[in-house]
């Protein structure tokens, strides 16, 4: 390997890290709010690419078909709950939220079928399509059990995924895609010829970063999700409603996992299932970072990025085995730095 | 028409009831204080009141059925708890843990603006302390910051469990002075003590709690020379 | 039902299961084989996620570690079989071992997230090793031979994997039933009691995690050997996630239900495999997946435990065996009346910018009744965490019979002699109050893990059962023993944390507000049983804050106030203190 392969691995390797730095953040806050390890993110990276490539060619994305009916189960879901607190004077406020907005995008993606859309519309309607998936599934399956033991959570998390895969097939088709590239330039610095879609990647993940720390140290909705995953009992006392806390969460991460998806389709082809090794990379990143720590997590993915580039290099076949075998060494580092970590979880 | 009425009301965990078949009533403009031993059952009857905990019985604050609304709307309506554990958010800033009480009215800027310079006016210690994180305080400001907190919600009715807890006696006297002071604002108070001469010093009326149940009432003045409530605590029954 | 019944039963379950074969067709005997072998694995799963807490979504992967290390030895090497099983398990039980050594000590969602990883990237190794045929996998795997006698047909092996399924349950009862079995019975819900009673939980867990894989590997050999066949494809994570479906559908926490999980999830697909593609043509594969994930979820969130607790609930109930008497267990040699026990000597600690306990000392002396008293929020728990090892100071020493115990493990404060109680009740409310007590007797006993699953450490365990039937009776609760813990009043539960306490045959019994919570009647019932200890000559460390409790009892008191000591004395000096009325009633505001 000389340095030129070697500086083309490391670009490589810090642009899949860098996506998996995106849905790495989004896991780590969504275990800090409400404790779930959201497996899922991945997928929702992928139906994001999927959806774009759909929209690119003029079709329509099979996300519709998957919004559609989760927002219908959510609203029965919900609308029961009043029928049965006897609160049926909001259900104006449940129709908007769970049935209303999580549509709004599907309908707009299904009346402009057909014609082919600017890419920047085409790339804003997939975010937006795929945006309420999580906090719809929050609702329907995480909710009714907020308060069950990490554990029990994160065995429905890996449930979830597997219902979501069988899913993606039905809607998405066996087929793999690759979107259009989001720009062609190819930038040539200081005799190194780079990518710019490269740069593109690295910059947005910097940008969003960037963005999600302003949002949590300035913003009074940032310091309430910070809030609640410091103390849940205290955000309830001053009302802070972990519910909504927790839709919004989702919001966020669902938003970081679909940039990721749009940045990651032009240059991987992307399949139904492509979003679980993407999710579980992005996870190794997050476990560096002990599921708590941003920067730390953010380190975490782009070594997995760039170890996987190099792995792929001495063996295409392995560097999964490779990437994964990782998490081992990981654990021990961090089994020997935190000590036994003490938790009392309830007996069920 | 009470601001607080409870009525029977009963929380068990699991199999064994912590609370059983208490009744009690709040006034607007009252303290009321209820004084008992540890593991009386007090916190439970106050985390049952603010929602955190399920129960049995009816309680109503301002005539709103407590069954049907959850801790947030009673938060919203000016219902609120300082707890034993204070709950304070540890890795945010003294600013950002009271900018974070007023969460329930953050449509109401200029209130809340208002409210903060209050809190800062109430509790000069907290405004030296703005910038620091909640995790670094000493007992008592935490104490001053958790009741920071629940006054930037503009309460009506301030539910305090054991505000003494583990405070040096300056310091108590300084929260109790605090307490008394807060009737000026308006705000009635439902005050959970161990300490139980300050507490009935300052309150208007008591009840003292036993393993779950009242087993003494009265006009605070009363009970404070009442020899059954001074056996109930040191012994010689 | 009596013990007689039980075994009759069983014999009858056997010879039905005997006789299938000529009564069952071939497909059914096959699809038995299927349950059979999933069901092993899964009694793998049901002893580490149901009863040990240890959630893993790997079994699958070990099931395949153990099927490739039988197929490679003996398909591409030319070995028997039984030789392949050794492999298997040798295999099997090095890579838990090592898996286990790194995630068991972080918390729990660590564990099942490696497993994950583990799971893939073994998958990926199978598909992609040369020497494991790729993604083709590895053909012409021979039958398992039992001497001349070849179990190449189904209805052959059929008796093997049935034979294995059997002794796998039987052995499995055996463990759960003694000492390191209770262990890992009490390792859901949390470490402190665990330490407390001197059990090492992280070892513990480690020997749970190995015998899983084992099992998975049995399962995995079987499955090779059945098959005569093996690819990458049956030993993916979504395998995984379906044999925690089997488990959670059985009932997690019951041997039982890994055959009954089994069976259920077996049969399902087989019957969604038929009418699946009727529903939709082209895309059953799929849906089977998402049919599966969907009932899993709403299992989760409506009934996690399963169907074998909901049957048992009509099934007549086992008559308990109760305990005979037998040769007393050892006791500790007691330190003399009136030699110092414990010496706390100038203990600090801080919390933050808090000190919660200031560089206090006092003595603790062999058959006295010592009460630590004081207002709440004063430092007590945190000085009883201090000398229980649960914290460690800041400054100072703790001494326990002129053994420096400050900076020693919970584990090994218990085994040298400390008991202790807790404020909030710690009991695992499923098991019995009699193995309850036999947890206390832990550090009193020595049979391992092997000795358990094997029987072998009978005459241990009846004199453990008839000295905890000995300290139920102690406290009045020898005639419910066979009730469950947590279906005790509170009163009745800390009198078991005390019974549990007495059965480590403790030199120090430390009380953690015993009192709190308690009517009247059960109070006295409390402090009746304490004063009997007592005049047996037990000492006696007794943190409450309830005054007119520790009054009657103790013998000298010692009374914290802001984390530091305020005062010493008897009953009568301490309750005359004008410091202490100031303390207790509060000073006037």
């Amino acid at each position: 390997m000389d340095a030129e392969i070697a500086t083309i691995l490391a670009m490589d390797g810090i642009a899949s890290g860098a996506i998996y730095l995106l849905i790495g953040l989004g896991l780590v806050l969504i275990f800090a709010v409400t404790r779930v390890i959201f497996v899922p993110f991945g997928d929702i990276a992928a139906f994001t690419g999927l959806s774009l490539a759909a929209l690119e060619n003029g079709h329509r994305p099979g996300t519709v078909g998957l919004v559609a009916v989760l927002a219908v189960l959510a609203t029965l879901k919900e609308t029961a709950l009043l029928v049965r607190t006897r609160e049926l004077h909001r259900l104006p406020h449940t129709l908007l939220f769970y049935l209303v907005l999580p549509l709004a995008p599907a309908a707009a993606i299904w009346f402009t079928t057909g014609s082919v859309l600017p890419m920047p519309l085409r790339i804003v309607l997939a975010l937006a399509l795929v945006l309420p998936i999580a906090p719809l599934l929050d609702c329907l399956v995480f909710r009714p059990i907020a308060d069950a033991s990490v554990l029990l959570l994160l065995t429905v998390a890996v449930a979830l995924h597997f219902a979501l895969d069988g899913l993606g097939l039905l809607f998405f088709g066996p087929e793999g895609v690759r979107t259009q590239p989001l720009t062609e330039t190819v930038l040539d610095i200081g005799g190194f010829i780079v990518n710019a879609q490269t740069l593109l990647i690295v910059a947005a993940s910097i940008v969003f970063s960037g963005l999600l720390y302003l949002f949590f140290e300035f913003t009074l909705l940032g310091k309430a999700l910070r809030a609640t995953a410091i103390n849940r009992t205290g955000a309830r006392l001053v009302g802070i409603r972990p519910t909504s806390t927790a839709s919004k969460a989702y919001l966020l991460g669902s938003l970081l996992a679909g940039i990721s998806g749009v940045l990651i389709a032009p240059a991987t082809t992307m399949f139904y299932d492509s979003g679980f090794l993407i999710g579980l990379k992005a996870f190794v990143g997050a476990i560096f970072g002990a599921m708590a720590s941003y920067p730390v997590t953010a380190l975490g993915a782009i070594l997995v990025g760039l170890l996987e580039s190099f792995a792929s290099f001495w063996s295409s076949a392995y560097k999964e085995v490779v990437v994964f075998g990782l998490l081992i060494p990981i654990l021990l580092w961090r089994s020997l730095s935190l000590g036994e970590v003490e938790e009392e979880e309830a007996e069920e | 028409m009470a601001l607080l009425s409870i009525e029977g009301l009963s929380v068990a965990y699991g199999k064994v009831e912590a609370v059983r078949g208490v009744s009690l009533a709040i006034e607007p403009g009252q303290i009321v204080t209820v004084i008992g031993p540890n593991g009386a059952g007090k916190t439970t009857m106050l985390n049952a009141a603010i929602g955190l905990l399920p129960w049995r019985g009816r309680m109503s604050f301002e005539g709103a059925d407590l069954a049907r609304l959850d801790v947030e709307e009673r938060i919203e309506r000016g219902f609120c708890l300082v707890p034993e554990k204070r709950e304070l958010f540890g890795d945010l800033s003294v600013a950002d843990n009271l900018l974070l009480g007023g969460y329930a009215r953050r449509r109401d800027t200029a209130g809340l603006k208002q409210s903060l310079a209050d809190v800062y006016d109430r509790f000069p210690r907290l405004d030296e302390r703005r910038g620091q994180k909640a995790s670094t305080l000493s007992g008592g400001e935490r104490q001053m910051l958790a009741l920071g907190r629940a006054l930037m919600a503009k309460p009506r009715l301030l539910l305090l469990d054991e505000p003494s807890l583990g405070l040096a006696p300056l310091i108590v006297r300084e929260v109790f002075r605090i307490i008394a002071s807060l009737r000026e604002l308006g705000v009635s108070i439902l005050l959970v003590e161990q300490n139980a001469r300050a507490a009935l010093e300052t309150a208007d009326f008591g009840y003292v709690l036993e393993t779950g149940e009242i087993v003494h009432s009265g006009p605070a003045a009363d009970l404070m020379h009442d020899p059954k409530v001074t056996a109930s605590y040191l012994g010689g029954h | 039902m009596s013990p007689l019944q039980l075994r009759l039963a069983g014999l009858g379950v056997v010879v039905l299961l005997a006789l299938a074969p000529a009564l069952l067709s071939a497909f059914s005997i096959t699809l038995m084989n299927f349950i059979g072998i999933y069901a092993i694995a899964v009694l793998g799963l049901v002893l580490l996620t149901g009863i040990g807490g240890m959630l893993s979504f790997g079994q699958a992967a070990f099931v395949g570690l153990g099927a490739y290390a039988t197929a490679w030895l003996t398909a591409k090497q030319g070995y028997s079989p039984w030789l392949g099983l050794m492999l298997a398990l040798v295999l099997a039980a090095a890579v838990a071992a090592i898996l286990g050594a790194v995630t068991l000590r972080l918390g729990g969602h660590f564990l099942s997230l490696s497993t994950v990883a583990w799971g893939i990237a073994i998958y990926y190794l199978f598909g992609n090793l040369p020497m494991l045929g790729q993604y083709n996998g590895i053909s012409e795997i021979p039958a398992i031979s039992i001497g001349a006698l070849s179990l190449a047909d189904s209805k052959s092996i059929y008796y093997l994997i049935w034979a294995l399924l059997i002794a796998a349950l039987v052995l499995a009862a055996n463990l759960l039933s003694s000492r390191e079995g209770r262990a890992i019975r009490a390792l859901r819900g949390g470490r402190v009691l665990v330490e407390s009673l001197g059990i090492n939980p992280f070892r513990v867990r480690l020997v749970t995690f190995v015998l899983s894989a084992l099992l998975s590997a049995i399962s995995g050999w079987l499955y090779a050997h059945m098959s005569r066949f093996v690819s990458p494809a049956p030993f993916d994570v979504t395998v995984g996630v379906l044999y925690l479906l089997m488990a959670m559908i059985g009932g997690m926490g019951h041997l039982a239900g890994a055959v009954v999980g089994a069976a259920i999830v077996t049969i399902l697909k087989n019957s969604i495999q038929d009418w699946l593609p009727r529903l939709a043509p082209g895309a059953s594969g799929q849906l089977e997946i998402v049919v599966f994930s969907v009932l899993f979820i709403l299992l989760l969130q409506r009934a996690r435990a399963g169907l074998v607790p909901f049957a048992l609930r009509f099934l007549p109930r086992v008559q308990p065996r109760v305990p005979i008497a037998e040769p007393a267990l050892d006791r500790r040699l007691r330190p003399a009346r009136g030699t110092p026990l414990l010496n706390v000597d100038g203990v600090l600690r801080r919390f933050g910018g808090l000190v919660a306990v200031n560089s206090v000392s006092f003595e603790v002396k062999a058959g006295e009744i010592l009460g630590l008293i004081g207002p709440n929020g004063a430092g007590k728990t945190t000085m009883f965490n201090l000398i229980t090892g649960a914290l460690a100071p800041d400054q100072g020493r703790v001494h326990f019979l002129g053994q420096d115990i400050t900076h020693q493990p919970q584990r090994q404060i218990a085994r040298a002699g400390i008991a202790r109680t807790f404020q909030h009740v710690k009991l695992r409310s499923s098991m019995t109050l009699l193995d309850t007590v036999l947890l206390g007797i832990y550090g009193r006993t020595s049979s391992r893990f092997f000795a358990g699953t094997f029987g072998l450490d009978r005459s241990e365990e009846n004199r453990a059962r008839a000295e905890a039937m000995h300290q139920l009776q102690r406290v009045g609760l020898d005639d419910r023993a066979f009730e469950l813990a947590g279906n005790l009043p509170l009163g009745s539960q800390r009198l078991l944390e005390i019974a549990r306490a007495l059965a480590s045959d403790p030199a120090l019994l430390v009380l953690d507000e015993p009192a709190a919570g308690l009517r009247a009647g059960e109070k006295a019932e409390l402090a009746k049983l304490l004063t009997l200890l007592k005049a047996e000559g037990l000492t006696i460390l007794l943190v409450e804050h309830d005054m007119d409790f520790v009054m009657g009892l103790v013998d000298r008191t010692v009374v914290m106030d802001f984390g530091a000591k305020l005062c010493e004395g008897t009953p009568a000096e301490v309750r005359r203190d004008p410091r202490v009325q100031e303390a207790y009633l509060g000073g006037v505001a």
